[in-house]
């Protein structure tokens, strides 16, 4: 039992920390209206960012899940407003084996998101029932046709996975052509857009047939990514109240002292201090491919994006009047937090879904659950 | 990051498990303790606890113990939760009295008490609250004064459990009466059966008792069983209180767990609405939550061998965790919530649970008092007092 991450992973975080205050600090994101600079995808990629899971071979760094959600975590404390859930958690599993896709995106050449929603069809990763998106094959090539909503990050994506239907089921294109609309969100760091394609060329990604496995896979990682995402924004807005609490004087003493403040900020902190927990359970979890990785993402982001509102309604409080200023950051974080806890739906469904695994099954499978009992270690030869 | 067991720990898990099932007496299993013949079947088990090697696992080899890591002591939390064992008779010996004795005590205390702490053969009681000293202990008034070779103690102590059957009582005292309070408190070891010593037990709102109140009337203490210096029980009484929430966060999960294992049962058995189907699972992802919180704080703990704040975050998220899902519970049970043979999970089982659960964020420092530790020393916000 090590439930810790690696001397090499601490040392990524304190570098990613030390340069994402030096870079691109919450305050930077503020002063720009939350709008992302293209030029700062590159110094990702430079730091390998970009690359993370890719192997070596494709220009990566060959490493996993563990070490992309010490950035996920990063990037949330300070809403790094560019595309980076959209291309690694969303599009980059449907990349695999496409080795030129890979290394433009490890060398920062290409970002990408993932089109599935559909105004009249499936809202969520977890359904494709009514996917209305026709993919058509004419000899090698492919052309697509529909149209898909709530598309995140769809103006500076490069390119777009799209699900759609074809003769032998649902599959994944990449598509770069096609009429994009952004639409405006409450978090301006991370819009979405609508994307018409009417015969637009595509490249096959994932063989019609294998879609809703392929999208299962994605949708944990997406639900891992963003509770270590709501954890750094939940922290961010705990830090806030924190120093707020300790430098601001009201009837001669700092606010802190008092415990109507003092215990709505510790329970700010216990949330997001649970949900950690939850949070890098989850990641182990989609780094292992162990069994219990979709039910365990599923109540972290639930129980993540849950305490990351409320760590940021709570910071809101504790800071009086300037917390509910446009010119405070907090408003940011509690956007974002908001945005987390929509994303493939508020807490209460995604506890429908933990509720399924948990009672519609036999006895022997809940106790498994419930008890976490995991396989023994391989000993190390 | 590696949450599987490794081979020595699934080695010690298995034989654990395969011993529980062999030993553990059925009339014992899921007993909710309480007096009488309990003690007896109680003390009898716990020596075999202690026969088979599984006390004081994490205690130096030195004292009795067995030097093990303290992810054994977490496994072994957990296996006898899941095989609904009672716990050893003596845990305020084992998690409070021993590890404070290993700390403070002169090699005649350690030799006198460490072995018998173990073996069950001294069960101990803490004598710390007062009618009117609770949160703010160092405002405590019994007092101890020396006359020639012992000091001779007057006063009454509050919520004391095991006192009726304790041999021994951590007890804090006033030497001093100097106006700087932490001052001028000394610790002492006192042996249940001097004279002077009268426990009168109170009935709790479950309807059993578990807490006593403690009268001492001139008891006559040797100087030898101070514990420390005279004067500084303040410090001494931290290191207890540090250790009574130090793993206590392992206890705390594997209880919680078998209380949802149970929550499932019953609401698989009631076939509950949509609504109470989330909640449910609402419990079971607050459990995992506090399950993995444990992990992170064991796995600080076993490489720095100190404990971190987790210990108060989980004591406040298990204890309201715990009244939340006893009152789910009986509003599964609905209209038969209040019929004490009606559950279906023995007699009374939530209805006991439920209300046993209002004493969680009270015993063992309240959620007042555990919000203030971790403003104050976890976030550094400023002082209240």
């Amino acid at each position: 039992m090590d439930f810790a991450f690696t001397d090499e992973q601490e040392l990524l975080r304190s570098q990613a920390r030390s340069f994402l205050a030096e870079r691109r600090s919450l305050e930077a994101v503020a002063e720009r209206e939350g709008s992302f600079e293209p030029g700062s995808w590159q110094e990702l990629a430079e730091l390998g960012w970009t690359g993370v899971s890719v192997s070596e071979e494709e220009g990566g760094a060959g490493l996993g899940f563990l070490e992309e959600a010490v950035i996920f975590e990063e990037l949330g404390r300070v809403l790094y407003p560019g595309p980076y859930f959209s291309t690694i958690a969303l599009a980059l599993p449907a990349l695999a084996g496409h080795a030129a896709l890979l290394q433009r995106v490890a060398a920062g050449e290409l970002t990408a998101t993932l089109a599935h929603a559909e105004a009249a069809g499936p809202r969520r990763l977890a359904d494709t029932g009514g996917l209305a998106t026709e993919a058509r094959q004419d000899g090698a090539a492919w052309t697509l046709a529909g149209e898909k909503v709530l598309v995140p990050d769809l103006g500076s994506a490069g390119t777009v996975v799209v699900t759609a239907r074809s003769g032998g089921g649902v599959g994944l294109w990449s598509v770069e052509g096609g009429a994009r609309e952004p639409v405006e969100t409450m978090d301006s760091t991370r819009p979405y857009g609508v994307l018409r394609l009417d015969g637009a060329p595509a490249s096959l990604l994932v063989e019609p047939g294998s879609g809703e496995e392929a999208l299962a896979q994605i949708r944990t990682r997406a639900l891992a990514a963003l509770a270590l995402e709501a954890v750094g924004v939940g922290e961010a807005a705990n830090a806030l109240a924190i120093e707020h609490a300790s430098s601001r004087e009201q009837f001669g003493r700092a606010i802190g002292v008092y415990q109507a403040v003092s215990h709505s900020v510790v329970d700010g902190y216990v949330g997001v201090e649970l949900a950690r927990s939850l949070a890098y359970w989850a990641a182990w979890c989609v780094a292992e491919g162990d069994e219990q990785a979709a039910v365990a993402a599923a109540a972290a982001k639930a129980h993540a994006a849950e305490a990351a509102v409320a760590a940021c309604e709570r910071s809101i409080q504790v800071h009086g009047g300037i917390g509910f200023t446009w010119e405070h950051v907090l408003h940011r974080l509690y956007k974002r937090a908001q945005w987390i806890q929509a994303f493939e739906g508020f807490a209460p469904v995604l506890r429908r879904e933990v509720a399924s695994a948990l009672l519609d099954v036999s006895e022997e499978e809940s106790t498994e659950l419930v008890q976490q009992e995991t396989p023994v270690q391989q000993e190390v030869a | 990051m590696n949450l599987r067991d490794t081979p020595d720990e699934a080695a010690f898990r298995g034989e654990l498990r395969a011993w529980l099932q062999d030993n553990l007496p059925e009339e014992l299993r899921a007993h909710r303790g309480g007096a009488g013949r309990f003690e007896e079947l109680g003390r009898a088990w716990s020596r075999k606890l202690y026969d088979a090697g599984y006390v004081g696992l994490t205690w130096p080899r030195e004292y009795g113990g067995a030097g093990a890591p303290y992810s054994h002591q977490a496994i072994f939390l957990e296996e006898l939760a899941r095989s609904e064992a009672p716990q050893h008779i003596g845990v305020i010996g084992l998690g409070m009295a021993g590890p404070t004795i290993i700390a403070h005590g002169t090699d005649e205390q350690k030799s006198a008490h460490l072995q018998r702490i173990l073996s069950a053969e001294e069960i101990w009681c803490q004598g710390f609250s007062e009618p009117e000293a609770g949160s703010d202990l160092a405002s405590l008034k019994t007092r101890a004064e020396l006359d020639g070779d012992a000091f001779v103690v007057n006063g009454q102590k509050v919520w004391s459990s095991f006192a009726h059957i304790a041999d021994f009582c951590l007890l804090l005292t006033r030497t001093d009466a100097d106006p700087a309070k932490h001052r001028g408190l000394t610790y002492l070891l006192v042996d249940m059966r001097s004279a002077g010593v009268e426990v009168r037990p109170l009935r709790q709102i479950t309807g059993e008792g578990e807490f006593n109140e403690i009268f001492f009337t001139d008891v006559r203490v040797p100087r030898a069983n101070v514990l420390g210096e005279v004067g500084s029980g303040w410090g001494v009484a931290m290191t207890t209180l540090l250790h009574e929430r130090g793993t206590l966060g392992f206890a705390l999960t594997a209880a919680l767990e078998v209380a949802v294992r149970k929550l499932i049962a019953l609401a698989k058995e009631r076939r509950v609405d949509e609504g109470l189907r989330e909640r449910v699972a609402r419990e079971w992802i607050e459990l995992q939550a506090l399950r993995y919180t444990n992990y992170r704080a064991l796995t600080k703990l076993m490489q720095t061998g100190v404990p971190g704040p987790e210990g108060s975050i989980a004591k406040l998220h298990w204890s309201e965790s715990n009244q939340r899902l006893t009152k789910l519970a009986l509003e599964i049970l609905d209209t038969e919530a209040q019929l004490l043979d009606g559950g279906g999970h023995g007699e009374g089982y939530w209805q006991f649970q439920q209300l046993r659960s209002r004493g969680n964020t009270i015993e063992a420092g309240t959620s007042e008092i555990l919000r203030n530790i971790v403003a104050e020393r976890v976030l550094g916000l400023p002082r209240s007092r």
